[in-house]
């Protein structure tokens, strides 16, 4: 019991002093409220991979509030009233406005602050600055947006915006990080390397007296923590053959994908058409996308890796690789041609009469590549037709189609290469190599995005693999980058076969009949492939891959260009362009530059 | 009927109207403490306050049905009680959900949660109460001296293994109990604890070797003393020298080397050696601002802005205190006090007029376990005791605190009411 009452004594004592004797703390806390001020860091810049920036910051300020504080003041001070239509005045907003800030701002604490006003512009950020004091509850944040001084590549370098409802409830990692009102990377590479470029947010203890005046450190800082800077990225892009690519295309809807077959990084990534990344940037922001969001001609959509197209006879140099690879046919391996009479595919060009894989490559022979698809899956050693179309669709599968990279690019979509099940269900069971005999020719249910088919000339340049193509190049801090991105994918097809195909593309531009011969450069050997596909909004597309130069290729490339027509009229000629300005820094076809800059296509139902 | 207006009529009611203060202190003071301008009525369910009204009633409603249960159940089935908490607790180590480096949640679903080392104490106290009960067991017996530390010593180290240091400090007020009904050496054991702390703070805060030096210095004295007075048990004091040599050392190793570095920090901020910034320091300096401006008179029901921030941590749990302490000043914290000194001298009175050994053993050590929960809660907020995480008894939120304290007492109150019946 004498324990009970000297623990009891001791309390007292202790507490009276603390409560009655001490009058350290009650200052502390009278004269005081704490200030948790976030000190955002610099998020991390963005570099060509020649070193010229992309991306960079802009100071903005965040008008915060502390609710609390205002019915403190308010309750303190009842000579001088919160002036509340002075206040609308300075921000230049409507009392019912103010009220729904303010509401929104207690629901989400009335005890901390939150943003009342983001991005308050340069100007009247000086304005208020001068007359918050008369403002008790307020302060403002500094924070930074991007900033983009080539205004190209908007898709690819993506953009920045508040946090929405849906990404804050997916904020799960450890400790909450984000808090309504930051920023967070909401497409491009500003998505897929958030954690990379946003740093770490630091924090700053202040202490503030009634008079909302900031009072210094709390403890002198102590408790502070710095932020720590974001990482700078460096890009695979070229900036100077991005901004070629954008100009190429003014005028037509499609998209340019080029990567560096040695790495599989992306050199250029163009989608047309695209925007200005400085429009989707500061308060405007919004009214800008909504506006984008509107365009029939969808300039948000990033044709490169969201637009599914049907190959056409690019998709040749798949079928031919899976036929010689599965030993369905050989580079000698002849079939019949009859030219327009040919069943059941015509031929669209005129050639000899049977020619052999390097006469049909050249010639793009209809009928030779239907044969050499159908060889492939009625191949005997697979032992029936089903099985056969399997190997085919899981071959097509290593070689990239009909699925993601996954690596750094954010909304890729998978394209399609339909399943057996898929015809057994649209045919009851009953189809053959007539029955699917487009897939031979890249047309029918096949689609792929320009990424999936610009891999495809890679892995030729390669002569038989692939990087996973991707954006990063490196970290401005020399971090590794993630692993997938670096590791070589070999999808088993025999070099030898690769190299066949390789030699039928170089005759694409070399030989007297191939298709892209026009555009052959006497210095710089090139290799390509046309397509002429169907679809079914209006005019043919044209796509081209090609790479170059024939040995250690140093760039490859797939073009579509919707409607465009045949594949040599637009699409070879564009990509003939971006190998020359990449591989000779400047182009001398002027008059073909002239050309394609300048040539505007019309779209019959403006989508 | 008549039987049990009786008993109702024998309750002490003293002890009744102090739980019940401080039951209501608690609730206003969780209130106080959560308050939400969103959500003013104290009644909300939706918010702590509320939840914890639901408590309040749930607990007042069981109590109530405690005092009409024979008394004589509880020893019956005391050691079935005591069974089924060592299950749950084996239950929380293999299903439990982790908090703050502790295990000691079970999800019943529904939202509900439950925390079987609350209840474990007041299980353990009717477990030890029975044992001493039966007539056979003499504490001068070896085999019944293990048996009692056995009963403690189970829910104890099942408690440490879900990693919960303060529960496990609480089973250590057993001691008191033990003493009380002359366990041998219990008083020795007491005063070593004592020696002790004081050891272990002083080689913290001088380190080892000042300590082996003031050893040192005393022990010359004490051989020189036994010498010239020519006193015997000289070896006996030179033992007593060695194992406090030895305890240094291991207070200094054991400190560097098994404790975790929070819990390091913990002791060390206490003892005022660090001022850490990162957290531990930060949450008692909270505390005392939060207490220290409260003044004579505090700041008023709902005035208190310290504890309004969010600046004192789990401030409607383990450091509700700080509340009273802003919000009701130095008369609302001198209050809580003496209630509580109140009661747990108002309990050794009731446990001293028992008949039964039953009812004496388990009041004292229900008056054990409640005094060590006030002791180190009200002396963490205020900075006289390192910060470990239990509840203040009745006024901290949570359900199964809150159940398990009123049971516990509850119990208590109807073996005091039956007393008389005992012959
Ligand atoms: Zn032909």
């Amino acid at each position: 019991m004498g324990v009970f009452i000297a623990i009891g004594v001791v309390f007292i004592v202790k507490l009276f002093a603390l409560q009655v004797v001490d009058q350290e703390y009650k200052e502390q806390a009278d004269n005081n409220a704490l200030r948790f001020v976030t000190q955002y860091p610099a998020r991390g810049k963005v570099y060509d991979r020649n070193g010229e920036l992309l991306v960079f910051n802009e100071a903005v300020y965040d008008l915060m509030v502390t609710p609390k504080q205002i019915a403190d003041a308010v309750r303190k001070d009842t000579l001088h009233p919160f002036d509340t239509l002075m206040f609308c005045h300075l921000l230049d907003i409507d009392k019912a406005s103010f009220i729904e800030r303010m509401d929104k701002a207690k629901k989400e604490s009335y005890f901390k602050s939150s943003p009342f006003m983001t991005q308050v512009s340069k100007e009247s950020y000086a304005h208020i600055a001068e007359v918050l004091y008369r403002f008790p509850g307020f302060y403002f944040q500094t924070r930074t947006v991007r900033h983009y001084p080539k205004s190209i590549a908007a898709h690819t370098l993506g953009d920045i915006g508040e946090i929405s409802k849906a990404e804050l409830d997916k904020d799960t990692e450890g400790e909450k990080y984000y808090r309504r009102g930051d920023y967070i990377g909401k497409s491009g590479i500003e998505k897929s390397y958030e954690k990379e470029l946003r740093g770490k947010k630091g924090l700053k203890v202040m202490m503030v007296d009634v008079h909302n005046r900031e009072m210094g450190s709390y403890k002198d800082g102590e408790l502070d923590e710095e932020p720590v800077a974001g990482k700078d990225i460096y890009l695979g892009l070229d900036a100077e053959l991005q901004a070629y690519g954008e100009q190429l295309m003014v005028g037509k809807i499609g998209s340019i994908v080029a990567v560096e077959p040695a790495t599989g990084q992306i050199l250029a990534f163009v989608t047309s058409p695209t925007y200005d990344p400085n429009l989707l940037v500061g308060r405007e922001r919004g009214q800008h996308y909504k506006e984008l969001q509107a365009d029939p001609m969808k300039p948000l959509i990033n044709r490169a890796i969201s637009g599914t197209y049907p190959p056409g006879s690019t998709f040749k140099t798949v079928v031919g690789l899976i036929a010689m690879q599965s030993g369905s046919i050989t580079p000698a391996t002849c079939f019949h041609c009859s030219g327009t009479g040919s069943l059941p595919i015509k031929c669209t060009h005129s050639h000899g009469s049977s020619p052999d894989f390097a006469n049909a490559i050249m010639n793009s022979c209809n009928p030779y590549f239907y044969e050499s698809f159908k060889a492939t899956i009625n191949n005997p050693k697979f032992g029936g037709i089903k099985e056969g179309y399997r190997y085919w669709k899981e071959m097509t599968y290593k070689l990239g189609l009909g699925r993601k990279f996954d690596t750094d690019i954010p909304y890729e979509r998978k394209g399609n290469i339909p399943d057996c099940e898929y015809y057994d269900k649209m045919y009851g069971g009953q189809w053959n190599s007539v029955t699917i005999r487009s897939l031979g020719i890249g047309q029918g249910e096949v689609l792929v995005t320009p990424l999936q088919l610009c891999n495809i000339a890679a892995l030729i340049a390669n002569e038989g693999y692939y990087y996973p193509p991707h954006l990063i190049k490196c970290f401005g801090d020399s971090t590794a980058i993630p692993e997938v991105m670096t590791t070589k994918v070999d999808p088993g097809i025999d070099p030898k076969w690769v190299r066949t195909m390789k030699r039928g593309l170089r005759t694409v531009f070399s030989g007297p009949h191939g298709t892209a011969r026009r555009y052959e450069l006497k210095d710089i050997p090139q290799c390509g492939k046309t397509g002429t596909a169907q679809n079914p909004h209006g005019n043919y597309h044209s796509n081209f891959i090609a790479f170059a130069p024939e040995e250690n290729p140093k760039i490859a490339l797939a073009v579509i260009i919707e409607n465009g027509g045949y594949g040599a009229t637009w699409a070879a000629p564009i990509a003939s362009l971006m190998i020359e300005k990449y591989i000779r820094g400047y182009t001398v076809r002027e008059d073909l530059e002239k050309r394609i800059m300048e040539g505007r296509i019309s779209y019959k139902n403006e989508r | 009927m008549n039987e049990r207006n009786s008993i109702i009529g024998k309750v002490d009611w003293l002890t009744v109207l102090i739980y019940l203060a401080l039951i209501i202190i608690g609730w206003f003071s969780i209130f106080s403490a959560k308050y939400d301008e969103m959500h003013p009525s104290i009644f909300d369910l939706s918010q702590v306050y509320g939840k914890q009204l639901i408590w309040i009633g749930a607990s007042l409603l069981i109590g109530f049905i405690i005092l009409l249960i024979d008394a004589k159940f509880f020893n019956a089935f005391s050691l079935w009680i005591y069974i089924f908490f060592l299950f749950s607790l084996f239950a929380v180590l293999v299903y439990g959900k982790a908090t703050k480096g502790a295990t000691s949640w079970i999800d019943l679903g529904a939202g509900i949660k439950f925390q079987p080392s609350e209840f474990a104490k007041m299980a353990t106290a009717l477990a030890l109460a029975g044992h001493l009960d039966r007539l056979d067991v003499d504490l001068q017996k070896r085999k019944d001296q293990i048996v009692a530390a056995v009963i403690v010593l189970i829910p104890m180290a099942l408690v440490l293994l879900q990693n919960d240091t303060g529960s496990a400090i609480v089973f250590v007020s057993f001691i008191f109990v033990l003493y009380r009904e002359g366990f041998p050496g219990a008083g020795w054991v007491m005063a070593a604890g004592v020696v002790a702390i004081l050891l272990f703070i002083f080689t913290l805060i001088w380190s080892q070797k000042v300590m082996y030096i003031i050893l040192g210095s005393l022990l010359i004295l004490a051989v020189v003393y036994y010498i010239v007075a020519k006193r015997k048990g000289i070896v006996k004091m030179l033992a007593v020298f060695a194992f406090m040599f030895v305890f240094v050392f291991s207070v200094d190793y054991a400190f560097h080397n098994v404790l975790q570095q929070h819990q390091q920090n913990r002791i060390l901020v206490m003892l005022g050696k660090l001022d850490d910034p990162q957290g531990v320091g930060y949450n008692v300096h909270q505390s005392k601002i939060a207490i220290g401006s409260g003044g004579l008179t505090g700041k008023g029901f709902l005035q208190g802005t310290q504890t309004k921030y969010d600046f004192v941590p789990e401030q409607h749990t383990d450091f509700i205190f700080c509340t009273v302490g802003e919000e009701g000043g130095f008369i609302g914290t001198a209050v809580v006090v003496l209630l509580y000194v109140a009661l747990l001298i108002r309990i050794i009175i009731l446990a001293e007029r028992q008949r039964s050994t039953f009812s004496r053993v388990y009041g004292y050590a229900i008056a054990g376990i409640l005094f060590v929960h006030v002791a180190i809660n009200i002396g963490m907020t205020i900075g006289l005791v390192p910060v470990i995480g239990i509840p203040l008894p009745f006024l901290s939120y949570g359900g199964s605190s809150m159940l398990a304290f009123t049971i516990m007492l509850a119990i208590f109150v109807k073996q005091d009411a039956n007393r008389l019946n005992i012959l």
